[in-house]
């Protein structure tokens, strides 16, 4: 067995999130130094703020504002900061809960090494420079001596809110097929097309991924199919995808290679595409260099008979 | 409250559980487990009345993911299936009570999770609150670390004692041939102090299967069904800042829904990836020194995401169908913390 493929993955994603009345007003005050908590109707300062009560569900919307000081209520020592972390030398991950709130907040501690640390210790928030109305307007937290800090005497209403988030997301991943479509790759690359054949109900599958949906069975042995084929089904792109260097309206379509149990997903070429139909008989047509069929094109074949290809729509 | 009818754990499969598995899909390492269950109780993929799993697309890197492992359950012709983006512990939760409406007789319960083609500490961030908590990347070690400092502080644990907890989980591994880490590991460096790599579950791939059976078709499927006499799941509040970590309310309102304080339990398989959690949950459960708590090596022996909650009740059920245990207590947990707990009562016949 050929060694397994694989290739980097990357999963990037701009998470764009609208904001309610208590997170706005929450996120906007850090972009103006102000924390903001919400008093619950038992009394209690929720800092971070919610729009809804955890123990009763209650709505809860009355803002109130906390010192930028508070107290570590546990901690844990991080001597490798990892990618997108708030600071890139080793500090302290803290539940800080400010002066005058009942919760702690989750954030980072700058200190100089884990024997500064400790439960109990006082702090105050770091103000990045450039604030943005988000968590991380809050740089980090620093150690601090002294009694709570003065709270500005805000009442939560402030000039341009913001009014969402987008927090970029990138995860990164090395993805490997499997044995099965590993195995169809690496034979796609000699341009022969193999699929594999259920041992039960004989169907030859293309591209293979190692099992039968029908039977629920593992599939192994390699059956080579086509290289030509009948489309089975088409429709007609009329819409340019991005990045995409193919003129509009062209046809893509279901093609049954010979001797495969379904049919696979292909462009049509060298034809016209009002003059694609269903039993016309193709072939693949590859690209210099690439590792899978470019698009098919007209065999010049009689077209096949339906009877022939109706159970791989 | 009583379930209205008898339903069992039947039959438990799992892969063993490895580092990577880049030689295998998802189908691919699910088919063998399921096709272990199956042969177990001799049943065939059309005989089962409905199918349910769990997997999350973040591991996988591909948005639903899981449709590529239905192929492994014979899909075609069409099956009564549901999927649960979470542990399979959830899913099998979601099959009990489709079999507790009599719609089914039998079920199918899968879970599977590979996290070698990514960085699931980076992966597991992306559960966490998109507002507040997320866009700081606090990964699932550091967060297990605060909850660890916190019992510390608390002084219901210390350093050794955590450490006594991972090498009697490795130790009891020994003779789980499934387990990824067996025998003494060593404790070494911090990961996250106070949490040393010892602390931590291994990172790896694995699958697993359990059928479920009620009443009369049970005993015909399985020598000593283990029967579930209750389960739940309860959740806590997401903000970590405001759950007191030294404690897991909902493990305990969980259990006692499910009948778990009724009487004793002689096993208990706690889904409890960091060894500050196993002090965590034994308090939650009120279990005691007699209590045989992880006897496979649980989590800290192999923890494939998304199925090592479904391996405990599979491993407590197991245990009960070999006539090791007569009750057995099975938990399992998602989110970060002990957000999120499911316990299970499993019991064998009257011997
Ligand atoms: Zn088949």
């Amino acid at each position: 067995m050929p060694e397994v493929l694989k290739a980097p993955l990357v999963v990037e994603f701009p998470f764009t999130r609208s904001l309610g009345p208590v997170q706005s007003a929450f996120l906007t005050g850090l972009r103006e130094r102000v924390v903001l908590g919400v008093r619950t109707t038992d009394g209690r300062t929720l800092v971070p703020p919610v729009e809804y009560d955890p123990v009763t569900a209650e709505e809860i919307r009355d803002l109130v504002e906390v010192a930028p000081t508070g107290t570590v209520t546990t901690w844990a020592w991080n001597h490798e900061p990892r990618r997108g972390q708030p600071l890139d030398t080793p500090f302290a991950w803290v539940l800080v809960r400010l002066d005058g709130a009942d919760t702690a907040l989750l954030h980072a501690l700058d200190a100089p090494g884990p024997d500064a640390v400790r439960t109990g210790m006082r702090v105050r928030v770091r103000w990045a420079p450039e604030r943005s109305g988000a968590i991380t307007d809050i740089a980090c937290f620093e150690p601090y001596d002294g009694g709570p800090g003065e709270p500005t005497g805000h009442d939560g209403r402030f000039e341009n809110p913001v009014t969402g988030i987008v927090a970029a997301a990138r995860l990164d991943y090395v993805y490997s097929p499997g044995r099965a479509q590993t195995a169809y790759i690496e034979n796609l690359s000699e341009r022969r097309t193999v699929g594999e054949r259920c041992p039960s109900c004989h169907k030859v599958y293309v591209p293979p991924r190692g099992a039968c949906p029908t039977c629920g069975l593992a599939t192994s042995e390699q059956v080579e199919v086509g290289p030509r084929g009948t489309v089975t089904t088409y429709c007609i792109v009329n819409i340019k995808a991005k990045n995409l260097d193919i003129e509009v309206p062209y046809v893509y379509a279901h093609i049954a290679l010979d001797g495969a149990g379904l049919a696979l997903h292909g462009r049509i070429g060298g034809i016209p595409y009002d003059e694609v139909r269903m039993g016309l008989r193709v072939e693949p047509v590859w690209a210099e260099g690439g590792r899978h069929p470019d698009h098919y094109r007209p065999t010049g074949e009689p077209d096949a008979d339906y009877e022939t290809y109706k159970e791989m729509l | 409250m009583r379930p209205t009818r008898d339903i069992a754990v039947v039959a438990f499969g799992q892969t063993d559980h490895r580092r990577t598995s880049d030689e295998h899909s998802e189908v691919e390492m699910l088919l063998p487990v399921l096709h272990d269950v199956l042969d177990r109780t001799g049943l065939r993929t059309a005989d089962i009345g409905f199918t349910c799993s769990g997997s999350s697309d973040y591991l996988a890197g591909r948005a639903f993911s899981f449709t590529m492992a239905l192929d492994g359950v014979g899909a075609w012709p069409p099956i009564s299936e549901s999927h649960v983006e979470m542990d399979g512990a959830w899913a099998l939760y979601e099959a009990w009570t489709k079999l507790l409406t009599g719609d089914a007789d039998t079920a199918l319960v899968y879970a599977y999770g590979k996290s070698s083609p990514g960085s699931v500490r980076d992966v597991l961030t992306r559960q966490l609150d998109p507002y507040y908590v997320a866009p700081l990347w606090p990964d699932s070690v550091a967060l297990a670390a605060l909850q660890a400092q916190a019992l510390i502080d608390a002084g219901e644990t210390d350093e050794p004692a955590l450490a006594g907890v991972a090498a009697r989980s490795r130790a009891d591994a020994r003779t789980n041939a499934h387990a990824q880490l067996r025998g003494p590991v060593p404790q070494g460096d911090y990961l996250v102090r106070p949490l040393r790599t010892g602390d931590c579950p291994p990172i790896g791939d694995g699958a697993a299967a359990v059928i479920l059976a009620a009443g009369e078709r049970a005993r015909d499927l399985c020598e000593r069904p283990a029967w579930i006499r209750g389960i739940d799941h309860r959740v806590e509040a997401h903000s970590l800042g405001v759950r007191d970590l030294t404690d897991s309310p909902s493990t305990r309102l969980a259990a006692e829904r499910a009948g778990a304080f009724e009487r004793p339990v002689d096993t208990a398989e706690l889904h409890a990836p960091f060894t500050s959690q196993e002090v965590v949950l034994r308090k939650a459960l009120r279990l005691g020194d007699s209590v045989c708590v992880n006897p496979s090596g649980g989590p800290l022996a192999a923890n494939p995401v998304m199925a090592a909650g479904l391996i405990r009740i599979g491993e407590a059920a197991a245990r009960v169908h070999r006539g090791e245990s007569d009750r057995a207590l099975a938990h399992a947990t998602s989110g970060p913390c002990l957000q999120q707990n499911l316990v299970a009562v499993l019991e064998g016949d009257v011997r």
